[in-house]
């Protein structure tokens, strides 16, 4: 048997599978060749992202001259290879580890949550006896508390192990091992410890019998009653893609729906879980209107006759100036297409969608639209990455699993943020300031680059010295095949976002390598497309609350917890006039400065269109019928454009928005560039002590998800505190566990000392977007800490 | 006494002066370290070594009777970073106590041979694995360690010659299935000792991912001996394709149980006879030969096979560890099946299915069995479900609790029967406590 040499130089070997002849690559197992036939082997610890194990002994087929059967998994090809997957050696070693399995296994599938989607129980039925020759007393194991995600039923592990290299090789940190030996050994979390990784939900999916179930879907109901149907994640900018599962026109379950270019077979918790949101008691369902400081359920009509009249009334004693729309990042490219298409109709430029952003001077002066700069796919293959400004862990939980894949292979990851946070795989180079010295920093690796490579750095970098790390950081990137500048969702909402932008599109250009902008929102990059962002005279998100407006149209947002600064949102629109908001949720606040409330569907009841971090174009069809009354935002955005005599607002669909929005671009969208000329450079910001490092907790990052019981009671999900490294402590005099009160300007509240050796010096890091911290104000900016 | 006995002793040759005579001074003054003094000025090329080693047919100590030679030169040259020599002294077999004795007696013999072996393989680091019950003999092999550095036979440019080499002892914890080689590199890492699966071969994938070559203690000690005498001489010491001798650790009912080091091929009435015969003069009933995991062999046909690898393989069993555990007419089977089951029941590591699911199984049964609760269908399901872990496992633990349940089955059916028909011994009971110096436990 020969083999064969491709072009592209891997070797291939001739084998025979079951009489079929087959070419497959040198390396491959016996079961990658198998699938790659389309022959099944039966299999349970085998799965093609983790590593082999070749425990449960299930896949064992019979190799030709092999005096016994062999583990498909674990056994690679060879030329001139026989593999009988189907002959009575291997028909029987397969029956005979399925009776082992099933001895100490309940056989009491009818009331276990995973009955009807366990591969337990689908190779019973071909490989199991239908009586159990065991006899003797069965094995009992004590369940373990993973936390609020993940629910055990522990007697019915079956030791594969998948879970454990899991959380090991894929999220990245050993919270699952196996204890004890023989028939005892159990799989277990570190005593009192539960599983706390964010990606803990694919533990769930990997495990191939009900051991790990899902704990809010938990008893829910059955597989098969369900109906499956495709949508995307409404949350960080991957665009994850999703099988959402339904019944009775009700979200119980969401799953991923595989995609290699995307999320892999992954989700994030976040993309899993928040689907509970969808059901909360603080859903609207009913349009309603603020009369007389007293809140009605009125009709459509009527609420839109409101709206309509109270807008053209401002319009006309105010001008239309007076208006500002705030548009949430996580709505749908229709949404924030018509909403921007609506204000501008009735003479307003005031419209934006980048809410968390402080810096807007790169307005005007970008080249195109913000993007990762490459495909998802390409991230693990990077093998120089400059990480600015990041808490990529936990803002894109998959991208930070790829980078780690990247790290594995050899890539070289450095990071330059406020926070040393642990990104679960080992930093090559690190420099960590306070956020007013980030620009400086950067500012220091392009000019150490440009020094290196004996090319002219920026003349208004003359003044700036690299220090040790940022050489460092600069030699690696010069080495790069593949390199990239990653900003991450701080960089962008730094309030010199355009001075990095500027100075990583530089560094770029000097070490040959791409800049990519971490997607923040589901639409980070469709707010673009949709030119949900002010022209000319028109004001910005920070420049609507700054300059309060007399009236506010809210889409899909609750601008206390979703912008830069919460305090200053809620002076703004307290003191409007009329705010308009079109939500899916309420919340006290909102009943308190808004005075019509539209209720519009989330994404799970609605069609739309999200374009992701990599401008991947993603639409989705509603999987479920608006609860209520609630209606999809582009129809009421419709009928509000015909009632203010807008024209061009005849839609019949929302795929004829997505139409004419994308004008003809399909798959990925046009226009996307990173580049930014013409951006004056701001690097002298003197830091001041103490500085907020405000980062928004992954479970506080919008609407939906805020509403997700379970995520809420995660460990990610915990109250702000006042996070200090330990010189900050001492230098304070406070005790980590105290109560402390933090000002910032005029504002002040009480949180709790807690010691964060990676907070950079001279900071305090307290989380935004959460209830206990929107009185603080600004994301950025300084503060003072002292005893309560 | 270190030694009860032995014929043409080479490795026991310094267990005369038993814990008085194991220090440097006295392995010195026996010959010690002159064959690592020969080799290293005489600079004798490591593939003469190993040349030499292939023509003594120095078979693998540990159990499975490999030829030493052939798997150091699987060990590849020119491999750029570390490569390994463990020395697996993780003794834990029921009936062996062989390795203990060993480096309680003449510790040096071992490092030794190590060092060699490191010289021959181009390894500059080597670990000894010592079982964690025997904590007095790490502690001796520790101090052994220490003179041996002090000596100069450790360490950097030994004796003068280029070749570096640096030796540690690592204390286990007495999990039987770090025995298993690739569940001692796991376990020497600091993980949890579990068998690796195979391909890759410790030879190109081992301790922390490097090229290790892993021998039994005393296969290590019989390094010196050999290349002393020559290949050749070694081998004719024994019998063709089994080289020289061993050390059998004989128990059981027989007047002199101990460690007994005898050429291969000698006859197994010979042993016997050096072990003071069958105490009480009773009837020999059974012998495991090679360890608890071989097969067991009724007594008559042991009494025609001679101790080497070839002739008791042919009798269906093992030679193994060299653990002769000899039985006589006042065992029950049934009883001694049931304490060997528990044994790999207990120690089974858990890791896959067969061994995990099935070593519970077959002592459940063999354990109802022998406490009158045995089922007319229980031997077939016992003859049953050890085809199915032999051979279907990772590691050989499962093969080895699966053998002593089909050859106790094979050669004493008849008892088993018995014993399920008439829920008691076929062996009375006054007759089998008569058998034991202690009380075995309530038997039916």
């Amino acid at each position: 048997m020969g083999r064969q040499y491709l072009l592209y130089g891997a070797v291939m070997l001739e084998i025979e599978i079951d009489g079929q002849a087959a070419q497959v690559a040198e390396g491959s197992t016996v079961i990658e060749a198998a699938h790659q036939l389309g022959i099944y082997i039966p299999h349970f610890c085998y799965h093609k992202k983790l590593s082999i194990a070749a425990n449960c002994r299930m896949c064992l087929v019979q190799v030709e001259k092999a005096p016994k059967p062999m583990p498909a998994c674990a056994t690679p090809v060879s030329p001139g290879m026989k593999i009988f997957t189907h002959s009575d050696m291997a028909i029987k070693a397969q029956k005979g580890v399925m009776e082992f399995l099933l001895i100490n296994h309940p056989l009491d599938c009818p009331i276990c949550d995973q009955g009807g989607e366990c591969q337990l129980q689908d190779l019973a039925v071909g490989y199991g006896s239908s009586a159990s020759r065991y006899q003797e007393e069965k094995r009992v194991v004590s369940n373990k508390d993973l936390g609020p995600l993940v629910s055990t039923d522990m007697t019915r592990c079956i030791n594969c192990t998948r879970c454990v290299r899991f959380t090991q090789e894929i999220a990245g940190v050993m919270e699952l091992g196996q204890a004890f030996r023989g028939e005892f050994a159990e799989i277990m979390p570190f005593v009192e410890k539960t599983v706390d990784s964010e990606l803990s939900g694919n533990i769930i999916d990997l495990c191939p019998v009900g051991a790990l179930t899902s704990k809010p879907f938990r008893f829910g109901a059955r597989t098969w009653e369900l109906s499956r149907r495709k949508s995307v994640s409404p949350h960080d900018g991957l665009g994850s893609n999703l099988i959402v599962q339904v019944l009775h026109n009700k979200v119980l379950r969401v799953l991923p729906l595989e995609n290699e270019e995307i999320n892999e077979c992954w989700l994030s918790d976040k993309d899993r879980f928040s689907y509970e949101g969808l059901n909360s008691e603080q859903r609207l369902t009913k349009p309603m209107v603020k009369q007389d400081g007293k809140w009605i359920e009125a009709d459509w009509a009527a609420a839109l006759d409101y709206v309509s009249h109270a807008l053209r009334d401002i319009a006309a004693k105010d001008g239309a100036e007076s208006i500002g729309a705030l548009l949430s990042p996580h709505a749908t490219l229709e949404e924030l297409y018509l909403a921007q298409k609506l204000l501008r109709g009735i003479g307003s430029e005031n419209v934006d969608f980048r809410l968390r952003h402080s810096d807007f001077s790169a307005d005007g002066k970008r080249a195109g639209t913000p993007w990762l700069g490459m495909k998802v796919a390409e991230v693990d293959k990077l093998d120089r990455v400059l990480l600015v400004g990041s808490f990529v862990r936990k803002d894109q939980p998959l991208l930070a699993q790829r980078l780690r894949k990247a790290v594995k292979r050899g890539a070289r990851v450095s990071v330059l943020h406020a926070s040393d946070d642990d990104l679960l795989f080992k930093p090559f180079a690190k420099a960590i300031a306070a956020p007013s010295q980030l620009p400086r920093l950067l500012a220091e690796v392009v000019k150490a680059a440009a020094e290196s490579k004996g090319v002219a750095a920026d003349a208004a970098l003359s003044a700036i010295v690299p220090g040790e790390s940022a050489r460092k950081i600069a030699e690696s990137l010069l080495e790069a095949r593949q390199g990239a500048i990653l900003l991450g969702n701080y960089a962008q909402q730094h309030p010199q976002a355009a001075t990095l932008q500027a100075l990583g599109h530089q560094l770029a250009e000097i070490a040959g390598i791409r800049l990519g902008f971490l997607g923040e929102a589901a639409n980070s990059v469709g707010g673009y497309v949709a030119e949900a962002l002010p022209k000319g005279q028109g004001l910005n998100a920070a420049q609507m609350l700054a300059q309060p407006r007399k009236a506010y149209v809210l889409l899909g947002t609750e601008p206390e917890m979703d912008t830069a600064d919460g305090r200053a949102a809620l002076a703004a629109l307290e003191q409007a006039k009329t705010v308009v908001a079109l939500t899916a949720f309420k919340s006290a606040a909102m009943l308190d400065y808004a005075d019509v409330l539209l209720p519009i569907a989330p994404f799970a009841e609605t069609s739309g269109t999200f374009v992701s971090t990599e401008g991947r174009v993603q639409s989705f069809y509603a999987v479920t019928k608006p609860q209520g009354d609630t209606r999809p935002g582009w129809k009421v955005l419709r009928v509000l454009g015909n009632l203010l005599e807008v024209a061009g607002f005849d839609y019949e669909s929302s795929e004829q928005i997505r139409d004419e929005v994308l004008a003809g671009q399909d798959g990925f969208v046009s226009g996307l560039d990173n580049a930014a000329s013409g951006v004056s450079l701001t690097l002298d910001v003197a830091a001041s002590t103490f500085e907020r490092v405000a980062d928004v907790p992954l479970y506080f990052a919008d609407a939906l998800v805020r509403r997700a019981p379970s995520l809420q009671a995660a460990r990610d999900a915990v109250a702000p505190t006042a996070r200090l490294n330990a010189a900050s402590l001492s230098s304070l005099g406070i005790a980590a566990g105290s109560l402390v009160r933090v000002r910032q300007g005029d504002a002040s509240v009480q949180l709790l000392a807690e010691l964060d050796g990676a907070v950079a010096d001279g900071c305090v890091r307290i989380a935004a977007a959460h209830v206990d911290t929107v009185s603080l104000g600004a994301m950025f900016g300084s503060l003072s800490v002292e005893r309560a | 006494m270190a030694l009860l006995g032995a014929i043409n002793p080479l490795m026991t040759s310094g267990w005369a002066g038993g814990d008085a005579g194991w220090r440097l001074k006295d392995y010195v003054a026996r010959g010690g370290y002159e064959m690592l003094r020969k080799v290293l000025t005489e600079k004798v090329s490591p593939d003469d070594v190993i040349a030499t080693l292939k023509a003594s047919v120095l078979r693998g100590r540990g159990g499975a009777g490999f030829p030493t030679g052939l798997k150091w030169s699987f060990m590849p040259k020119n491999f750029p970073g570390d490569k390994y020599v463990v020395c697996n002294s993780d003794e834990g077999e029921p009936g062996t106590f062989k390795d203990r004795d060993l480096m309680r007696f003449d510790p040096h013999s071992v490092i030794e041979g190590m060092i060699i072996a490191g010289y021959a393989m181009g390894a500059a680091r080597g670990y000894n694995y010592i079982h964690g019950e025997i904590f007095d003999v790490y502690q001796r092999f520790e101090e052994a360690l220490d003179e041996a550095r002090a000596a100069g036979f450790l360490g950097s440019n030994i004796l003068g010659s280029s070749f570096s080499y640096e030796l540690f002892a690592h204390h286990g914890y007495g999990a039987y299935i770090c025995g298993e080689e690739t569940g001692l590199l796991e376990s020497l890492e600091g993980k949890k000792g579990q068998p690796r699966f195979k391909p890759p071969f410790p030879a190109s994938y081992g301790l922390y991912g490097k090229p290790t070559t892993i021998n039994n203690t005393e296969t290590f000690a019989a390094v010196p001996f050999i290349l002393r005498m020559g290949g050749e001489a070694y081998l004719n010491m024994g019998k063709p394709n089994n080289g020289g001798t061993k050390l059998f650790s004989v128990s059981g009912h027989v007047n002199k149980p101990g460690n007994y080091e005898i050429p291969l091929g000698t006859p197994f009435a010979k042993l016997l006879e050096m072990a003071g015969g069958m105490r009480g003069g009773r009837k020999l009933k059974m012998v495991i030969p090679g360890g608890s995991s071989a097969p067991v062999i009724p007594g008559e046909m042991m009494m025609d096979l001679t101790m080497d690898y070839d002739a008791i393989a042919k009798a269906g069993s093992m030679l193994g560890s060299g653990a002769v555990i000899v039985m006589d007419e006042t065992v029950c089977a049934v009883k001694a099946l049931e304490r060997l089951s528990y044994f790999y029941f207990e120690e089974s590591c858990g890791q896959c299915t067969p061994c995990r699911e099935g070593t519970g199984w077959m002592y459940r049964i063999v354990h109802r069995i022998e406490n009158g609760e045995g089922r007319p269908d229980d031997l077939e399901l016992l003859t049953s479900i050890t085809p199915n872990i032999m051979g279907r496992t990772i590691c050989a633990l499962g093969d080895a609790a699966a053998m002593p349940v089909s050859g106790f089955i094979k050669h004493y059916r008849s008892e088993f029967e018995y014993h399920i028909e008439n829920k008691r011994c076929l062996v009375p009971r006054d007759v089998q406590w008569a058998g034991s110096t202690f009380y075995t436990g309530p038997s039916c």
